[in-house]
């Protein structure tokens, strides 16, 4: 049959294909294939949520139950019932206790499931974990009520100390409150070191008191982002001093902007509340020119979100140098281009910013471009900001592919800004990246030792943070707080436009560094006060007085706001009783609520200038400072503190409206559009 | 030469890239042939190459291992060449006149270099179905291979190979009265 088709086959000339055709298209496949290796996505998890996903769970449980197991698990259940629930049962399982607590949880109601007979199966230990949430309701107490009164107790009526297991929710907290609250006294400072798990580095060992009684955080060690629990209350008679390093990062902000854009409430853990309040600019009154570089204003106004209670409204304005005289300044872009960056949000992003803050410098300042992607290298050597064609050129060549050296990027980074700089001149490394560092050294304290190292050889770093998903926010704010720079988030052209445009003079040039702010409360007249944010930035009382600790620094023109909550001697608000054998003063009304101190290094000196002033009961309330408190608002509600009551996202919104001021960038207004984004989100 | 091709393209869609750039360097030439006899030009032989290559490592992933390489790439090649012809056929309608004309003259230019043989003109008559089919055989596919790239059934494809067989006899005998 195929006779005739041979005929036709021996007619048929095929031409051999042309040869540099061919090895083209060979390599075309072998570049989409690999292409399309890597851009494999992982299969996104199907979300399996609310009653779905527990019905799931249920009948998964059945359908692998032995018959074996159930009778064990629901005998089990039957013995820890009569065990608990039945007076018999409560009375064996007490009068065993002193087997039961290995250590000193004599009034701990949970044994720990080690100190169980080996003979009890897995069953019974889970029951009898869960078991006091059963036998003993939790009574509608308040966490405070608890925390307070045992904060209160002077040390010498501390009794046992009460190790909490780290699975303990509040709810035993509580419980044990109502059970043994006259013999409890709080785990004193190293063990509540313990619980904390999260804090800035600065913190460790400075817990000034039992800041985790609250809720023990989780092992957060997958989370990135840097935070500690809220400020706990304070008590005056007590603890009359409170210190912390000024904190004038943004990054916070723009995070939680960028999550309710995104149509989510920010994660709790990413808020910080001091850096949503100065990531607005105020205006407070300006530094006397010659005087210190920056002006303190203090202001003592009502609480908005609780009537018996007022807010210390710290203000710190830096001096606005006269521009033109600024010195040259020498620049290394130190630019991640792992793959990772290849996101629109990421690396085209960080080229139209760095382009925008081009035009912001001079012919006199040099810049250098330094890329990261597995291995680090020079993109540019450094060049006049004049020859602006050469930079352009050589940021618009840079393209994301590879994973990250951070480390080795950042080290010729600095050799490069140590030989740019001659003196006078100002050498600042900044650093952009989506936070990977996940090649090398990933280990935050080992970076932040480096750089800690060359902050005091005079370069300093900045960090820009750009895209989510990959974020790693407590490294950069780690290397940050370090390098003596600003930690900035930028998810849109116009935060670039802010960061890097209209406050570049602030984020480059320090007027003032290691600035501490010690704040110390007449015991007289304040009961309580609670400082609010700073979380991370929290010095011992005895740092403030030591020039070698490191503190924040104050940019040209920056502004820095810190707010305290205090609560009043008298007050109705006050959380925790008068003690009954407490030095019994004589509260006579005065004027003088407290006294404010900080220190300031110039830049480069090594010794350390005090400023003070007190604090003086007023009750003019500014715009400026109504905004700061209602933007505070804002930001604890994001966290869910409980401090607020009943004050609500709308309060704020209201709070905020009333005082955006002048607003001439537009910044208040853009926030008061998230309160109510992020009010209609909270809804839901 | 002892690995499949079975085992090599099961490898590449895998994410062996060794296996993928030795399979297709096996095939290529091939292709290369199937895709002359679908088009009949060698400027448009190159181009269809071209496109299959480039797409050829995101259908890995449509590659079943019960399934010979061959009768998987040609049914890919054949994909490609009816996509291209769709495209053309699109093209053609748009920029009817000039451009038609144009690209026709310059065509013509390539073929006499080439010194196009009967056989292709002459299949460059026929219906696309046909030409197709008749391109499969003329590989030395059996008719039930065939089937199996076009998934038609197998006498479907000898009545198709008859039916070219008629129209191809048609052209010479016209060509031949002229």
């Amino acid at each position: 049959m195929n006779d005739d088709l041979d005929d036709l086959k021996a007619m048929m000339a095929t031409p051999k294909p042309d040869a540099q055709r061919r090895a083209a298209d060979l390599a075309l496949a072998q570049k989409n294939f690999e292409n399309l290796q890597g851009s494999t996505d992982q299969p996104r998890p199907t979300p399996v949520t609310g009653l779905n996903g527990l019905w799931t769970g249920v009948t998964t449980m059945l359908s692998t139950f032995t018959s074996k197991g159930g009778l064990t698990a629901t005998t089990a259940l039957v013995a820890c019932g009569f065990l608990f629930l039945t007076p018999t049962g409560q009375d064996m399982w007490q009068s065993d206790g002193s087997r039961v607590t290995g250590n000193e949880h004599l009034i701990d109601p949970i044994p720990e499931s080690d100190a169980i007979p080996a003979e009890t199966t897995a069953a019974v230990d889970k029951a009898l974990a869960e078991a006091p949430a059963n036998f003993t309701t939790p009574a509608p107490v308040e966490a405070e009520d608890f925390d307070d009164s045992a904060l209160t107790r002077p040390a010498e009526a501390r009794g046992r100390v009460i190790e909490v297991p780290p699975a303990m929710e509040m709810a035993d907290v509580q419980n044990m409150g109502d059970v043994a609250a006259p013999t409890v006294a709080p785990a004193p400072a190293p063990n509540a070191r313990r619980l904390n798990t999260q804090g800035a580095p600065e913190f460790n060992g400075v817990m000034p008191s039992m800041v985790d009684m609250a809720p023990p955080p989780l092992d957060t060690n997958t989370e990135r982002f840097a935070n500690a629990d809220s400020n706990p209350l304070k008590v005056t008679a007590e603890e009359p001093v409170s210190t912390f390093s000024i904190d004038v990062d943004t990054a916070s902000y723009s995070i939680v902007r960028n999550s309710i854009m995104r149509g989510q409430l920010p994660p709790a853990e990413a808020v910080r509340v001091e850096e949503m309040i100065n990531y607005f600019p105020y205006d407070y009154a300006a530094p006397e020119a010659g005087g210190d570089p920056f002006q303190p204003t203090v202001s003592v106004i009502p609480t908005p979100w609780n009537a018996d209670t007022q807010l210390v409204h710290i203000a710190l304005q830096g001096e606005l140098p006269i521009v033109d005289e600024r010195p040259a300044l020498n620049l290394v872009f130190l630019i991640d281009t792992s793959g990772s960056m290849s996101d629109a949000s990421k690396l085209p992003l960080l080229k139209q910013s760095f382009l925008l803050m081009l035009d912001q410098l001079r012919p006199e300042d040099e810049v250098a471009i330094v890329e990261y992607a597995g291995s680090a290298g020079q993109v540019l050597a450094p060049t006049p900001a004049s020859e602006r064609t050469k930079i352009r050129n050589a940021l618009n060549g840079l393209g994301a592919g590879g994973g990250t050296n951070g480390q080795g990027g950042l080290e010729q980074a600095y050799s490069i800004a140590e030989s740019m700089s001659s003196d006078g001149e100002v050498s600042r490394v900044l650093l952009a990246t989506d936070g990977d560092f996940n090649v090398g050294l990933s280990d935050p304290s080992g970076l932040e030792n480096f750089i800690a190292d060359k902050r005091d050889t005079g370069t300093f770093l900045s960090v820009l943070g750009f895209g989510r998903g990959n974020l790693n926010d407590q490294t950069m704010q780690t290397l940050a707080q370090n390098g003596n720079g600003t930690a900035a988030y930028i998810d849109t052209l116009s935060e670039a436009q802010k960061v890097l445009v209209d406050q570049l003079t602030g984020a480059l040039f320090p007027i003032a560094s290691d600035v501490k702010v010690q704040v110390e409360f007449d015991p007289t007249q304040i009961a309580e006060y609670r400082l609010i944010g700073y979380e991370t930035r929290a010095l011992n009382r005895e740092d403030f007085n030591n020039d070698a600790v490191d503190a924040g620094d104050l940019g040209a023109g920056h502004t820095v706001t810190a707010l305290y909550e205090v609560t009043p001697v008298g007050s109705p608000a006050r959380m925790t009783d008068p003690l009954r054998y407490g030095a019994a003063q004589a509260a006579e009304e005065s004027d003088e609520l407290g006294f404010l101190k900080l220190r300031y290094k110039e830049p480069g000196a090594d010794v350390s200038q005090l400023i003070e002033t007190p604090i003086l009961r007023n009750s003019t309330a500014s715009t400026e400072a109504q905004f700061a408190a209602s933007i505070a608002g804002f930001g604890q509600i994001l966290r869910g503190d409980s401090n607020l009551g009943s004050w609500s996202m709308g309060d704020a919104i209201a709070l905020a409206t009333e005082n955006k001021g002048a607003d001439s960038f537009g910044y208040r207004a853009e926030a008061i559009q998230l309160m109510r984004l992020a009010e209609s989100l909270g809804r839901n | 030469m002892t690995t499949s091709d079975e085992d090599l393209a099961y490898a590449a869609a895998n994410g062996d890239g060794q296996a993928f750039a030795s399979l297709l360097d096996r095939h290529y030439d091939r292709l290369f042939a199937y895709c002359f006899r679908m088009t009949g030009q060698r400027s448009e032989a190159e181009d269809l190459t071209q496109d299959i290559c480039a797409a050829l490592p995101a259908k890995l992933a449509s590659y079943q291992r019960r399934a010979k390489v061959t009768t998987w790439l040609y049914r890919v090649a054949m994909n490609a060449a009816h996509d291209r012809r769709r495209k053309q056929a699109t093209y053609a309608k748009a920029s009817d006149g000039w451009g038609d004309w144009e690209q026709a003259r310059t065509a013509v230019n390539h073929e006499a270099a080439d010194q196009i043989d009967w056989l292709t003109q002459a299949m460059a008559q026929l219906a696309p179905d046909l030409r197709d089919t008749l391109a499969l055989v003329l590989d030395d596919m059996t008719h039930a291979a065939a089937a199996e790239v076009m998934g038609v059934s197998e006498g479907t494809i000898s009545w198709r190979i008859s039916e070219a067989k008629k129209a191809l006899k048609a052209i010479k005998e016209k060509e031949d009265a002229q």
